[in-house]
């Protein structure tokens, strides 16, 4: 069991999301960086879907009840045990009574504390990712709090890569190759998908969309990421029926996890966000970047670089070449 | 207006668009229309009976749909393929499928909406009326009763379910020339009841939980839509109520009516009034009111 003091500015429990609810209205939630939350798994023996902690520019603090294998990665929180610091990416063995303590990002938004084993939440409509809005999932479906207990799962759900279901034990020490560990700092940009409803754009304004540097505003969350920058100019129309007066409205229409709308600065959907509404969309940030927009941190900035559809499929296969080599390798460490 | 009749409209080709590597967007009009509705519904329905591999959510919108994929199963240029067959393959005219025609009790100029619209006055397009008053004069009523009672007169169709989880889009089922069109807030408010029933674009919706909101305000219903924890007897299989699909008959009740409906939801007895029928577009095409007239009946 981990016992919570301080739960940070936002943490709450992910897994990578809860699917075949979208048309209900209840968005994917999961983790923000897949990539991040995934490794931390592997490091602890578990498998990709396990639940870990997300944690948002500032960790948790918190008593281990029991002795567990565990692993923090995505932004840099220096975390430490029982106050010595402990590496990123490195699986760590902690034991009963031990405190943890994860500070604050000096690099990238997001981080991942996984523990052998998973944590051990309900499972809620197919997944144990926290959905704050309705409060499912997760821990009582809400971020976490001072005196929150979290049991760590038995074992249902650890991998059993490379042959044999080794103990997690085995891992402690391993440390994730340096050309694995993403550098948030430098990833000032992201790749999109023009399309959705972008024909509503003047030539100027995707012009503009990819051009400009894009600053990371405060209101930037789980369910979307809004950016500051000069206006977005829609070509003029008479407005369809149904669709309300403004340029910038549409029909209402479902929105892709990712998608770019225009109400009039952009705003990116993100694990959380609405599932449809009446702004036009204009492209979709591909889905292995959607986790390096989540690391941008407030008042960075971020560029969107178009590409085609094939490059958003290639780049979503290397990375699951680039995990499952991970995995690999991690359990060649056995 | 007994003799009026809806007209097919004629779709353009629909637009196929990538959202990025994992989605598929459809949008099979820019306009709202039944007969647009009507085909997004008639294909994402062929999509589920066809239980392609690979897709993973499949999501009627009023007009358009889309679909969440995964690329390494299904490439989405293969997928729109079978979507484009699909779509040739389908005529409205000769679908039809069972729903459900479903009573909404609402009170009308509820206290509790009426505190929210006035408190955000400055967001909207007219800081000295209510939204009521705004919309019925926009729609060229002489009243809010006038108003009120063209929006319960006929019954609305729940053409989308989204936005958080449990919201219901839904379109009026009557003629072009008698839809009510009203636009949103100037700037959207922050706050909203729930179950606040609200109107915006030509789409009447029921707020699931408090928060954010566009859409002008018009009054409360006490049932809800939304019940995560299943509590409800009608939502023992999922946990929000509307589909699309479903007929919602707007109807409006008094305080009295309200609190004991209320009372029922909140001891977790409350179960809606509704009837399954089986819904044929072109007998609605042909005679919208008398086909309305008939569908409400079976829940009077």
């Amino acid at each position: 069991m981990i016992e919570i003091h301080e739960g940070g500015i936002s943490s709450t429990v992910q897994d990578l999301g809860r699917s075949g609810n979208y048309h209900i209205g209840m968005p994917p939630s999961g983790a923000m960086d897949s990539y991040a939350h995934t490794v931390a798994n592997y490091l602890v023996g578990n498998e990709a879907d396990a639940a870990t902690i997300e944690m948002t520019y500032q960790g948790i603090t918190a008593t281990v009840r029991e002795d567990a294998v565990i692993a923090v990665t995505g932004a840099d929180m220096s975390p430490s045990v029982n106050g010595d610091p402990i590496g990123m990416w490195e699986t760590v063995a902690v034991e009963a009574g031990d405190e943890l303590a994860i500070s604050f990002a000096t690099d990238g938004a997001r981080a991942y504390l996984a523990v052998a084993g998973g944590i051990d939440v309900p499972n809620v409509m197919g997944s144990q990712s926290t959905y704050t809005l309705v409060g499912i999932g997760g821990h009582e479906g809400r971020g976490l709090e001072d005196g929150d207990r979290l049991a760590i799962g038995n074992g249902d759900g650890v991998s059993s890569a490379g042959g044999e279901t080794a103990s997690p034990e085995e891992l402690v020490g391993t440390e994730l190759a340096e050309e694995y560990v993403p550098d948030y700092a430098e990833e000032d940009s992201v790749r999109i998908v023009l399309g959705l409803t972008d024909y509503r754009l003047t030539d100027d304004a995707k012009e503009t969309l990819c051009d400009t540097e894009w600053k990371v505003s405060p209101e930037a969350d789980r369910t979307g990421y809004r950016l500051e920058g000069p206006d977005i100019e829609f070509k003029e129309r008479e407005q369809p029926f149904g669709a309300g007066p403004n340029p910038s409205n549409v029909v209402d229409l479902g929105y892709p996890v990712g998608s770019i709308q225009v109400p009039q600065k952009p705003i990116v959907l993100m694990q959380d966000a609405v599932t449809g509404g009446g702004y036009a969309t204009v492209g979709t940030v591909i889905s292995v970047d959607r986790g390096l927009l989540a690391q941008r941190q407030t008042h960075k900035t971020v560029a969107f670089d178009a590409v085609d559809v094939e490059a958003a499929i290639s780049a979503r296969e290397q990375q699951t070449e680039r995990l499952e080599a991970i995995e690999a390798e991690i359990a060649g460490e056995r | 207006m007994a003799t009026e009749q809806i007209t097919p409209v004629d779709l353009p080709d629909p637009r196929y668009e990538y959202g990025a590597d994992d989605f598929v967007f459809v949008e099979l009009a820019e306009a709202m229309s039944f007969t647009a509705n009507f085909k997004a519904m008639a294909i994402t329905q062929q999509v589920a009976e066809r239980d392609i591999e690979g897709v993973i959510e499949n999501c009627p919108g009023n007009a358009s749909y889309m679909l969440r994929i995964d690329p390494e199963v299904i490439h989405p240029d293969g997928l729109i393929e079978r979507l484009k067959s699909i779509e040739s393959e389908i005529d409205i005219s000769e679908y039809e499928w069972e729903t459900r025609v479903i009573d909404v009790p609402v009170l009308f100029e509820d206290p509790w909406t009426h505190e929210t619209l006035m408190e955000f006055r400055d967001r909207h397009q007219d800081p000295d009326g209510t939204d009521l008053e705004y919309s019925a004069e926009l729609n060229g009523f002489d009243s809010v009763d006038a108003f009120l009672e063209a929006f319960v007169g006929a019954p609305h169709m729940v053409t989308m379910v989204g936005f958080v989880p449990g919201l219901p889009w839904c379109f009026q089922m009557v003629p072009r020339s008698e839809q009510l069109e009203v636009p949103k807030y100037v700037e959207p408010r922050t706050d909203t009841p729930s179950r606040a029933v609200g109107f915006g674009g030509a789409f009447s919706v029921i707020y699931p939980v408090q928060g954010a909101g566009g859409y002008q305000l018009y009054g409360r219903t006490p049932v809800e839509v939304l019940d995560v924890d299943q509590e409800l007897p009608d939502f023992e299989e999922s946990i929000v109520f509307p589909n699309p699909g479903d007929i919602l008959n707007y109807r409006a009740i008094d305080r009295e009516e309200y609190d004991a409906i209320r009372e029922e939801v909140e001891t977790g007895t409350y179960e809606y009034t509704y009837e399954r029928v089986e819904f044929s577009p072109d007998e609605f095409f042909d005679a919208p009111h008398e086909y309305n007239d008939r569908l409400v009946e079976v829940i009077e």
